[in-house]
Formats: structure tokens, sequence, C-alpha cells
């Protein structure tokens, strides 16, 4: 115990010293403090773009719903159901029924998801903007989506509604104005929010109005439909898969969501993890640089220390700490400066899995806040560790030579 | 010459230090290296379209689909030369994780869609075999190598959009050739198989086209041209958008937006702290010697030469680095791109290369400039005293 407390003692004093001179060694602690900022800056605000996006598509899959596409489609873009068929999903045990326009129907709808050129405010040239057809029951199954200004559409008119984050990132949406694709001209007569979800890259109209201006006959894409509880689903898919008539797959629409959007994931964790890989690797040759300098500086320093008595243990620890000190600091900036500059920004990018715009914001989560900053902690650690050895290796006659 | 081992020596000096410093430097300027291939795979297609090729796609939408006859009419626009068309397959190679993710099938006519991009390399024994076979494909380099497809292979791809009419989803096709890049950023990921055979087997959607290509005699009259075709399908159920192709590579390269500026905004900053650190401590290691250079300015070396050698020493770090860098990072460029397979152009542009070399000088005087200068007016009594 007596050994204990008085190595700790010797640690406290070794490491004191060490902190305290760390303004003397200004410019090379000021610069690994830089470095590993920098690394973990770009860790976390790269990683924040991936968060984003994935918060934004699962926002959109709720447990409750389950989607309907023909089998072997890839995703909503693919698809096609002819119109029997679209009675016979919204008919399939399993589905719940709810009040929708006065009468008790099945909380069903079928949809069309078709892409329409609209001009993107920061550039001014034509995106892939998504719009989709919507049946009564589609607000239904969105429980979430809500009305920010304006007013739902009246089916059958040309009227759309448009989502607030298409709005913010595509010019001429605005409430009230008219737009004209094909031969057909439409009004903007209100905007929504819905918590985040994918939806509000999209724009929504009535599937019945859609269907003859993109000549789609009566056919549609997908089938959404609200399940009578989460745990209805297997009853509903096999019915529907079983079901001669048919020839569909069925998810759960949060299974769907889950799995878009993975060429974007995988250029922004291919592209992010490397640099981040890279960055960390020079960044701990800057901190060994650093590290070896401050224990040459502080040769005579240590070699008296040894030669007093203090234990080669408590000369590690110091160089460790002094190391983990300046990572934790680099850290803590880094990840501040992600979250300040990154976090809720927001952005449109082409989804290639449906060849349409998503508008998401970048997503500084806690998690990855503690992973930068476990990062620069075991930068820290690598870069002090054999910086450390030498100083407790130094021979006590030669240091004091030395010096 | 006769300095080298004197700045060899001073360079041994602090073995761990030198050491580091030029793996910081090596690393520094492999991540140049992803820089600029990042910034040509996010501008993929702009820098290399054909200035003499336009695109007419529906008016609303490039997913909506165009009648196989508008060919004839396009063809017969003053100012046209020649005229194909491509569609969307968008099928599925073994899974849906990994098969054909960023690559582009396309039924084409062949021999048309060859004549319309030169830019496809391919042996004449392969392209004649390809056009002769209905079931042939012809697949680009980086997609041949990328599932190690050889010619004379047959591959199955899932439809996801076009069944065949027998209603089956797997539609087989005998690789019959596989085409190069004339350029660099020639996009060598194409899946390109008969038209015919693609419409004649569909269960429906027979007659239908994705966009058309259209090759027009003079670059310069793009936009008239465009207009004229336009204006032959005003008013009809498909009305057409006709743009130049590069405006079309730009309008994609914007979709995917801001991301990609700012992964290279990142990449930049990333560059540049590394070398602010490998600088500090090359700096950092000259002034810790000022009193050295005090003696050798006593010996009787002129302040230029002891400049010079100042200077020689943290060029050839940087040299040494960058170089390596340099190297190193366009071999790992060459061997693939970080995201397996999903961008369909990243390589490392010549261009590139010379301004990372033009760093690496500046990174060398740089370094060593500061120091340099500081040794160079160094008063003798003041540098010996102060040791």
């Amino acid at each position: 115990m007596r050994a204990l407390t008085s190595w700790l003692s010797q640690v406290a004093a070794v490491t004191s010293t060490a902190v305290r001179t760390i303004p003397e060694r200004r410019g090379a602690s000021l610069a690994t403090v830089f470095g590993i900022a920098g690394v973990v800056a770009v860790f976390v605000a790269v990683l924040s773009i991936g968060e984003g996006f994935r918060k934004t598509l699962r926002a959109a899959g709720s447990p409750d719903n389950a989607m309907v596409m023909r089998s072997g489609s890839d995703s909503e873009m693919m698809s096609v159901l002819v119109g029997n068929s679209i009675e016979i999903i919204a008919q399939a045990p399993g589905v719940a029924r709810g009040e929708v326009g006065g009468a008790v129907i099945p909380l069903s709808s079928a949809e069309l998801f078709v892409i329409v050129d609209a001009p993107k405010r920061s550039t001014g040239t034509t995106a892939n903007v998504p719009l989709r057809g919507v049946q009564p029951a589609a607000f239904a199954t969105r429980p979430g989506l809500e009305i920010t200004s304006g007013r739902r559409f009246e089916w059958g008119k040309n009227e759309i509604l448009v989502g607030d984050g298409a709005r913010r990132q595509f010019a001429g949406l605005d409430l009230g104005s008219r737009l004209r694709w094909g031969r057909n001209e439409w009004t903007v007569v209100g905007t929504f929010s819905a918590g985040g979800a994918l939806w509000e890259s999209e724009l929504w109209t009535d599937a019945r109005v859609l269907q003859p201006a993109y000549q789609r006959g009566n056919s549609f894409q997908t089938v959404i439909v609200r399940l009578a509880s989460p745990a209805a689903f297997d009853t509903f898919k096999d019915a529907l898969t079983t079901d001669p008539r048919l020839d569909v797959q069925v998810l759960r629409e949060s299974e769907y969501y889950g799995n878009q959007g993975r060429t974007l994931n995988a250029i922004i964790r291919g592209l992010g993890l490397t640099v981040s890989l890279l960055m960390a690797v020079g960044a701990v040759f800057g901190a060994l640089n650093t590290m070896y300098s401050a224990v040459a500086s502080r040769t005579r320093e240590v070699a008296t220390l040894r030669a007093l008595g203090f234990g080669s243990g408590a000369v590690v620890v110091s160089v460790l700490a002094e190391a983990l000190l300046l990572a934790l600091l680099g850290g803590a900036l880094g990840a501040f400066a992600a979250w300040a500059f990154f976090d809720g920004y927001r952005t449109s990018t082409l989804n290639w899995d449906t060849f349409s715009q998503v508008t998401f914001a970048f997503d500084v989560t806690p998690a990855l806040l503690v992973q930068g900053t476990v990062f620069a902690i075991a930068l820290g650690l690598v870069g002090g560790l054999l910086p450390a050895l030498r100083a407790a290796r130094l021979p006590v006659t030669a240091a004091l030579r030395e010096a | 010459m006769k300095y080298a081992a004197l700045v060899w020596s001073n360079l041994k000096r602090h073995k761990a230090r030198t050491f580091f410093t030029l793996l910081s430097i090596v690393v520094a300027f492999v991540l140049f290296a992803y820089l600029a291939a990042a910034r040509v795979a996010f501008r993929a297609g702009v820098d290399v379209a054909g200035a003499d090729r336009l695109l007419t796609t529906h008016k609303v939408s490039i997913i909506q689909p165009l009648p196989s006859g508008y060919r004839e009419k396009i063809a017969a626009v003053p100012g046209v030369v020649a005229v194909t068309h491509s569609s969307w397959f968008g099928g599925i190679y073994q899974n849906p994780n990994t098969g054909f993710q960023g690559v582009f099938q396309n039924p084409v006519e062949p021999e048309a869609y060859l004549a319309m991009y030169p830019e496809f390399l391919i042996p004449e024994a392969e392209k004649r075999a390809w056009i002769a076979d209905r079931e042939g494909v012809l697949v680009g380099r980086k997609t041949a190598e990328r599932y190690g497809w050889k010619v004379g292979d047959r591959v199955p791809v899932q439809a996801t959009i076009y069944r065949k009419k027998d209603g089956t989803k797997t539609w087989e096709f005998n690789l019959r050739g596989i085409y190069d890049g004339r350029e660099k950023g020639t996009d060598t990921t194409q899946f390109l198989f008969h038209y015919d055979y693609f419409d004649e087997a569909r269960q429906w959607g027979q007659g239908i086209v994705g966009w058309y290509v259209v090759r027009i005699a003079d670059p310069a009259a793009t936009a008239e041209v465009g207009a004229r075709i336009d204006a032959l399908f005003e008013n009809s159920p498909s009305e057409t958008k006709t743009v130049t192709e590069k405006a079309l590579m730009q309008s994609f390269a914007d979709q995917i937006g801001d991301i990609g500026a700012i992964i290279q905004w990142i990449l930049a900053a990333v560059f540049f702290t590394l070398l602010l650190v490998a600088g500090n401590t090359m700096a950092q290691s000259v002034r810790e010697r000022t009193s050295e250079l005090a003696v050798l300015k006593t010996l009787g070396f002129s302040d230029l030469r002891v400049l010079a050698l100042v200077l020689a020493e943290s060029a050839t770090l940087a040299v040494v680095g960058g170089g390596l860098g340099l190297a190193l990072g366009a071999a790992a460029i060459g061997a693939g791109d970080p995201t397996g397979g999903f961008l369909p152009v990243f390589y490392f542009p010549e261009s590139d290369v010379v301004v990372g070399a033009v760093l690496v000088v500046i990174l060398g005087l740089v370094t060593g400039l500061l120091p340099a200068l500081a040794a160079k007016r160094l008063r003798i009594v003041d540098a010996l005293r102060r040791a």
C-alpha cells in the first residue's frame, strides 16, 4: 500500500512538471493538438453525412407498415403493379382498417413514384426530384406527416404538396407556384414535413391524376399498407406470396428503407474511412515527433529525477499522460469543430437506388463525438508509447552528462 | 555535391524524427493523390464528354421513355450526322448488395453505338463477334475485372424491370468482347447488349427507348440543332429536351451535389494540416542547430552556402517523402477505388501529378527557407553565446 501511494505521488510529481513545461514546447505541442483535431474533425464530419442520410431513411420506415412491390424489384422505381392486384392486396388479412374521408376502408395506398426535373437552388442545374402519386389512405399510413403551410391537395385535381426538404433545395416549388411538366400544369397548394423522413424530399399528388399524365394506364408501382399490428406482417405476407393471382414481394417498410442508399453509403464510408485512416497515420507520426522532442528536451530533468530515486514507471506514465492530454485537447477541439460546422447542415444528393434526389441534414450524433474522442485517445497512446519507453530507458549517467 | 555527406549526417542525427517526418510527408501526398482521384470521380464524364454529341431525353425526366420511331425523324434534322439510342436496364448480378451497383447496362444498336463512341476501343475480332451474336454482350474493362469475367463467359443477369416473355427474370448473355477506354476518364464500366434481342424478348414496353444520342456536324451549332430536334416533337405526347453530353454529365455531377465538394474540401484541409505539422517539425530541427550553423560560419562558410545546406536538407526530405507518397498514391488508386467499384472512373490525372510535384518543391523550399534565412542572418557571436 505504501509502495503504491509513493509510486502514485511520484507519478503525480513527474506528470505535473511535464504538463507545466508544455508551454515551453508550444510549437510542437500545438502542431500535435491541431493534427489530432484535424483527424477527429474529418472522422466525425464524414461519418455525420452517413448518419444523417441513414436517419432520414430510418425515419421513413415504420414497423407498422408493409410495402408491396413486384417480385424482383430492387426499388419502388423499378416496380410495376397492375390495377387488379391493388384490390387483392387491400383486402388481404392483416391490413388495418380506418376512417378515411368519412368511410371506413382498408388502410392501403397504391402509389406511383416518378421523377420530374426541377432546378437545384445552389447550382441552377436540373435535378431528379421524386414525385409520388398517392391514394387517400396514404396520410393514414404516414401519421408523422404534417401540413406546414397551405392545405392538402384535392383528389382529382392537378394539385401538389411539396415536402419541406424539396422546397428548400429546389427552386420554383413555393406555395402557389404553377409547374408545367409535359402537357399538364400543376399548382402547389401546400407544404409538409414528415419528422425528417425521406418523404420531405418528395412532391405528392393524387395517383389517379398522375396516371394519365405519365401514361401509366391503370398501373401503380407500390402499395403501402398499415398493418393491424406489427405482428400481423407474417399473415399479410403469406397471404400475398401464396396467392397465385399475384407475383409480388412483401417487405416491412423499415426493411425497405434500411436497404436504400447502399451506393451513397458505400461511397461515403469507403472514401471517409480511407481518408480518416490515412490522416490518423499522419497524425500519429506528428504526435510521435512531438513526444520524442518533448522527451529530448526533458532529458536532463528526467535523469535528475531518476538519480533522485524516481522510478522509470513514473516517467513512462508522465510522458503518456502528456501525450494523452494533448490528444484529448485535440480530440475535443476536432469534435467541437465538426459539430459546430456540420451538425444540421442541409444538403441534397442523388440516391442512386431510386435515381432521385434525397434531402437530408448532417447529423453529428453523441455516439460519433464519443467515437471521435476515443479515436483521439488511441492516437495519443500510440504516439506517446515509444517516446515514453525511450524516456524510461535513458541511462541516468549518460543523460546527465549529455545535458 | 561535396556537402552531401554533411546533409546526410544532419538528417541521420535524429533518426526517429527524420523517419516520422518523412512518413508524414508520404501520407500527406498519398492523400493528395486521393483528393485528385476523388475530384475526377465526382466529375465523372464531364471532362471526356464528346463536344459533338447531344442527348435527347424526354422533356419531363430522363426516366420517361421515348418512342423508337423518333430515330428516323431525328436523323433527318439538318446538322445531324448520326443518331442511335440507349435504354436503362437496371438488372442485378448475383445479389443486390454487390451486384452491378454503378454498372450501366444498356440495350443498344451495336454498330451504331460503337460508331457513336469511338473512345471505346475493342479488338476487331471481338467487335465482329459481339455484333454477330444476338445474345452477345460487350463489357468495359473495369467491370470485367471487377467480376473476373473473360471473353466466352455466360453471364446471367436478374431483371428488375423487364422480364422475358416467358415470365422469367433471368437474362443470359454471352460475353463477346471487352473494351478499353481511349482516355483515362472514359467510362469502362458499361454492359452493352443488343436492343433488337432485348426488345423482342421483353414482356412489355416494345418500341420504346430510353434516350437518343445524336452526333452533329458542327460542335458550335449545338443550340440550334438541339432546338430543331425538340421542335419536331413539340405538343406530342412525348416532348423532348436535347442538351450536350457535357451539360447532361454536369447536371449529374451537380446532382451529387455538395457532398462531393465537401469531401474534397475535407481532403484539401487534411493535406495542408499534415504539411503544416511536418513542416513545423522540419523547421524546428533546423532551429535547434543554430549554434552549429554559427560554427560553420566561423569556419568560413558563406551566408549563401549555409542557406543552401539548410535548404538541401529540407528539400531532400520533401522530395523523397513527396515522391514516395505520390508513387504510393498512384499505385493504390490504380489498384481500385475505396468504395469497391461504385465510382465509374477513379484515376490519378497526369495534370495533378504535376501539381503534386510542384507542391513537393514548395514544401521543400518553405520549410527550409524560414530557418535558412534566419541562419543566414545569424551573427556568429550571438549564436555562439546563446548556445
